[in-house]
C-alpha cells in the first residue's frame, strides 16, 4: 500500500486492512519508533475535530516526524478564497504525507487526485472516515485475538451514522453475523443490507434493546441525535430507549466488549464506564497505534 | 407521401436524424450534444404526435455522424432516442442509445455537499442501476437518481 491514499475504508483489501492491524499491535507494544524522522506530515483541518488532530499529531510525534498545517479553515488561506486544488498542490509541494479533515464530501478523494503525496481522509462532511474504522477493527482484534467469525450489533443511529457503515463494509471481510437494533426512523439503509445479501452474510433487526445483547460479542454504540428527526415527537419517543445501562450486562458473554466512536452523550450510562466490558476509552486510545501503523505503511517504513 | 409526420421536419441528404426525445427533453438533448455550437444545418419538431411519449421531439443534423461515446451521452435525458444514419436520402443504419458506465462531465450531483458543487471540478458517476437509472457519485458516493437528475 505503499504510496495509496486513503480515503475511503474500501480502499484497502483484507490483507491490508490485516496489515494495519497486526502493525498496530507492534507499535502499541513499542510506540516510540523514529521511522518518520526528516518526514514532514500536513495536518490540513479545513474544519476543527479536536480528537481526531490530536490523536494523529499524537502518531506523527511519536513516530518522530514534524507536522506542519492549520486547525481550522479561518487560519488558512481558503478564507482568501483559495480553491482546495490549489491549497493542496502548494501543500503536496511541501509535506511527504497529507492528512485532511474537510466538511465538504468528497474533499479528500478530490485531493488525492491533485496530490503528489498520498492523502489520509481524516473525515470528510457525513462521507468517509477510514481512520476511524481502522482504529475500531484494531480494537476488535486486539479484545477478541481475533477479526472472524464474531456477533457484531450496532445500536443507535444506523441510518446517518458513517462510522458504522464503514465498520459493516470492513467487517464484511471477515464472516460476521450483525445485530442491527435501531428505531425505525433510523434504520440500516438498503444499500447496506443488499450489500450484505449479496455476500451472505447473516443480519438480523431489531427496534427493542433488550437481553438479545447476549449473544454479543462487540457491542457498538452511537449516538441518536435530535435533529435527525423529521418529528420531535419521535425523537422523545426513542431518547432513553437506546440507552445502555450497567444492569444490561448482566448475561453478556464475557468476551463482550462496548465500543463507541465518542463523543458520547447519554447512550451510555455512566454507571457502564467502571465495567471491564465498557472498552470505549481503550478505543480512542488505539487510535494513536492505528494511524501510525497507516502513517508508516502508506509512506512504506514498515511491514509486519 | 402518406405519412403526414414525415411531412412535419424536412428530410435531410446525409446525416443523422434523432428520433423519439421526449419533448421535455429535447434542448437538454441539443445542449448536451452542443447541437447549439455548430455550424451544421439542423432541422427539430417539437410536441409531436407519439406513440410512446405523450409529445415526443425529433432532430435532424445535415452532415454529422456521431461516435458512440458522444451519443450516448443523451441516454440520460433521452434512453428511448432511435438514431437513423441517413446517406443519400436513405436510412443506411439504425442505432439505440445506452447508458455509459461512467458518466464524465454531464450531471450534477444531487448532493449539496458535495465537492463538486463548490469547487470547478468535471463530475464523475458510475453507473449502478442501469434499470432505475442510478448514479454513484465517484467524490462524495452518494447516488443521484433518474428524479433528481439535473444536466450541468
Amino acid at each position: 500500500m505503499k504510496g495509496k491514499s486513503l480515503v475511503s475504508i474500501t480502499d484497502f483489501s483484507k490483507e491490508e486492512i490485516l496489515q494495519i492491524v497486526k502493525l498496530a499491535a507492534d507499535f502499541e507494544a513499542n510506540p516510540n519508533q523514529p521511522l518518520l524522522k526528516n518526514k514532514v506530515v500536513a495536518s490540513l483541518f479545513f474544519e476543527p475535530s479536536t480528537r481526531t488532530r490530536l490523536s494523529f499529531e499524537t502518531a506523527i510525534n511519536r513516530l518522530g516526524g514534524s507536522v506542519i498545517g492549520f486547525t481550522d479553515s479561518s487560519s488558512s488561506s481558503t478564507t482568501k478564497g483559495e480553491s482546495l486544488k490549489d491549497t493542496i498542490k502548494m501543500v503536496s509541494n511541501y509535506a511527504d504525507l497529507v492528512v485532511m479533515r474537510h466538511p465538504l464530501e468528497g474533499a479528500a478523494r478530490y485531493s488525492s487526485e491533485e496530490s503528489a503525496v498520498p492523502i489520509i481522509n481524516a473525515g470528510d462532511g457525513a462521507n468517509q472516515h477510514p481512520t476511524q474504522t481502522l482504529l475500531d477493527l484494531y480494537s476488535i482484534y486486539k479484545t477478541q485475538g481475533t477479526l472472524e467469525n464474531l456477533n457484531i450489533f450496532l445500536v443507535g443511529d444506523l441510518k446517518y451514522g458513517r462510522t458504522v457503515h464503514s465498520l459493516l463494509m470492513a467487517m464484511s471481510h471477515f464472516n460476521p453475523v450483525f445485530n442491527f437494533i435501531s428505531p425505525d426512523e433510523l434504520k440500516m439503509p438498503d444499500e447496506y443490507k443488499l450489500f450484505l445479501d449479496e455476500l451472505g452474510i447473516k443480519y438480523y433487526e431489531h427496534s427493542e434493546f433488550t437481553d438479545i445483547i447476549s449473544a454479543a460479542d462487540i457491542l457498538y454504540m452511537t449516538r441518536v441525535q435530535r435533529e435527525r428527526f423529521s418529528d420531535p415527537i419521535e425523537y422523545e419517543k426513542v431518547k432513553n430507549v437506546y440507552v445502555l445501562r450497567n444492569a444490561m450486562l448482566d448475561n453478556t458473554k464475557d468476551n463482550l466488549r462496548i465500543l463507541h466512536p465518542l463523543p458520547r452523550v447519554n447512550e451510555i450510562h455512566t454507571d457502564v464506564d467502571e465495567n471491564p466490558k465498557a472498552y470505549y476509552f481503550q478505543q480512542a486510545q488505539n487510535g494513536v497505534y492505528a494511524r501510525m501503523a497507516i502513517m508508516a505503511s502508506i509512506l512504506g517504513l514498515k511491514e509486519v | 407521401m402518406s405519412n403526414t409526420k414525415e411531412l412535419k421536419v424536412s428530410a435531410i441528404k446525409n446525416g443523422t436524424v434523432i428520433d423519439h426525445i421526449s419533448a421535455d427533453h429535447l434542448f437538454k438533448v441539443i445542449s448536451i450534444l452542443g447541437l447549439d455550437k455548430i455550424q451544421n444545418q439542423i432541422t427539430f419538431g417539437t410536441n409531436l404526435e407519439s406513440h410512446k411519449f405523450a409529445q415526443k421531439a425529433i432532430v435532424k443534423v445535415a452532415d454529422k455522424f456521431f461516435e458512440d461515446d458522444e451519443i450516448n451521452k443523451i441516454s440520460l435525458v433521452a434512453p428511448y432516442a432511435k438514431l437513423n444514419i441517413i446517406k443519400d436520402y436513405e436510412v443506411v443504419e439504425k442505432k439505440s442509445v445506452t447508458i455509459p458506465d461512467e458518466v464524465v462531465g454531464i450531471v450534477k450531483c444531487v448532493n449539496p455537499k458535495c465537492i463538486t458543487n463548490h469547487e470547478a471540478i468535471t463530475t464523475r458517476f458510475s453507473l449502478v442501476d442501469k434499470k432505475e437509472v442510478a448514479l454513484k457519485c465517484h467524490y462524495c458516493e452518494k447516488i443521484t437518481t433518474e428524479e433528481h437528475l439535473e444536466i450541468l
